[in-house]
């Protein structure tokens, strides 16, 4: 913008002021409006969604699967699309703090005079795409169940033979994926690569019996599962059939 | 004595009080309580000289074709006080205990205090309309071009009052301690800790040290009820102060009247 444009764009606005309204009361009763209605919404949500207390913080839990609070949800999911190790510090860090320094930056480089959004195409653009794509995040942040979930392909040969084997294998999965191993081993995508082994091909290193014995009498630190055994036996046949077609 | 001239609101002539008989000299309580309230407000200006400001801030004009668009910036500084307000009644129960005694004092709000879960939960979904009505008041500034010359700096100012608002409720997720506020924050502050150069040391100064121990939760407790409020009432305040000074702008699409237009409709 240079100094002519300036001065236009000044003069313009002295003269819209000029045509305008006093803040008060005419700004001032639009204002107090909206805020009524802002006050009525934090009153109304306060009412029907309550301010639940959650069980207390048990630092020794390791199953707990953490959530952000939702508007935190879209840097949560970018943070899940981009797995590989060496990346992660430009999902944490990098595209944040470039955003926020696009977003502190942006009177200085955008220098078009014009403001009209229809007449500044790549302006309103950047900024539709921002906005679906903070919403895309966001939904999919919501959607996702963090570590405990197995995002792995069902083997095409169990699922042609089918029968109790594919049944087995499939509540096996969600079992294992509700206990909290991903905690320690990495199954394919997801999960924490240590302190355990990885679980993603265990079946090659580990029989079926061995796996069974192994989650009955684990070495420390971790848990053993003969809980589960006893209480509910098919549940963790379930989760050795699954761990055993691991290969 | 300057006398303060009270600005007549815009009613009808008919409805405007009649003025006094000349000579006539009787007055009514309702004069000798106004003359009472207005040498008391004289009072305060002899000394002050605040009315000046209140005017300038009060009686300017806002350009022809500002809409409702244009209450969003207001309204989140509204819900910024409503914030304030319930924050405080909650630090008047609340401990910033991480052995037991903030869960607890939560639980005491929940179910033990006056209206205590009413406010508790005024202040939890505050936060979440607070952080829309940025968005959306940054987008309105946005898609109208209204950061441009010459208002670039309250746009920065506008984005530091962002950064603030999220590190606000990132700082407050972890007050209740329960095990969502508890495990969320352990990994903000590793996310925070992967960055480079200074994220190690911003990770150590949130947590007070290389673990997350009992001083953690008096930290953040600290960073949400006295350093970022202080910093954002500050910033509100120099952002309100240049909104009046520069004036709000007019919805892009609207001109002014030429001169000449203006002497054909005279």
């Amino acid at each position: 913008m240079n100094q002519r444009e300036k001065e236009r764009y000044l003069r313009e606005y002295a003269l819209l002021k000029q045509e305008g309204k006093p803040f008060f009361p005419y700004a001032v009763a639009k204002d107090g409006a909206m805020a009524a209605v802002v006050m009525l919404s934090i009153i109304l949500m306060s009412l029907f969604l309550g301010a639940e207390l959650g069980p207390k913080a048990d630092p020794t839990t390791t199953t707990y699967s953490p959530r952000p609070e939702w508007y935190f949800f879209f840097l949560f999911e970018l943070l899940k699309i981009i797995k590989p190790a060496n990346l992660v510090p430009l999902a944490t860090i990098g595209i944040p703090t470039i955003c926020m320094i696009l977003l502190f930056l942006l009177p200085f480089y955008d220098r078009n005079p014009e403001r009209r959004p229809e007449r500044r195409p790549i302006a309103t653009t950047a900024g539709i795409f921002v906005i679906l794509a903070m919403g895309y995040l966001t939904y999919e942040g919501a959607h996702a169940g963090a570590p405990t979930q197995i995002d792995m392909e069902t083997p095409t040969t169990l699922v042609a033979a089918g029968g109790p084997v594919l049944e087995q294998f499939e509540t096996g999965k969600q079992v294992v994926a509700q206990s909290g191993c991903q905690a320690c081993h990495i199954i394919g995508e997801n999960g924490n690569d240590g302190p355990g082994p990885p679980l993603t091909d265990i079946a090659t290193r580990l029989p079926k019996q061995a796996i069974s014995r192994t989650l009955v009498n684990p070495t420390a630190p971790m848990p053993s599962y003969k809980a589960l055994q006893e209480s509910e036996p098919e549940k963790f046949d379930a989760m050795v059939t699954f761990l055993s077609q691991l290969k | 004595m300057p006398k303060l001239k009270l600005p007549a609101p815009p009613i009808p002539a008919k409805l405007n009080p009649r003025p006094a008989r000349p000579g006539s000299t009787k007055t009514g309580p309702l004069d000798v309580a106004a003359e009472a309230g207005i040498s008391a407000v004289d009072w305060v200006d002899e000394r002050t000289s605040i009315s000046g400001a209140a005017r300038w801030m009060m009686f300017r004009k806002v350009p022809k074709g500002t809409n409702w668009f244009y209450t969003l910036g207001s309204s989140t500084m509204f819900a910024f006080l409503s914030q304030a307000v319930t924050g405080v009644f909650l630090a008047m129960y609340y401990r910033p205990d991480a052995a037991g005694g903030a869960y607890e004092s939560i639980r005491y709000i929940n179910n033990e205090v006056f209206l205590g879960e009413f406010v508790h939960g005024m202040h939890k979904w505050g936060s979440s309309v607070m952080v829309i009505l940025v968005f959306l008041h940054m987008a309105r500034t946005f898609f109208f071009g209204a950061y441009k010359y010459p208002r670039e700096l309250n746009w920065v100012i506008g984005v530091a009052l962002l950064i603030l608002t999220m590190a606000m409720s990132f700082t407050g997720y972890l007050l209740p301690f329960d095990q969502r506020s508890y495990w969320a924050t352990i990994v903000g502050v590793n996310i925070n800790g992967t960055g480079p150069l200074v994220g190690p040391y911003l990770s150590d100064f949130l947590r007070a040290g290389p673990e997350f121990g009992a001083t953690t939760l008096s930290r953040f407790y600290a960073i949400h009820m006295l350093l970022i409020p202080g910093a954002m009432a500050a910033l509100i305040g120099a952002h309100l102060y240049m909104v009046a000074k520069l004036g709000t702008t007019a919805p892009p699409w609207i001109k002014a009247d030429s001169p000449v237009k203006k002497e054909e409709k005279a």
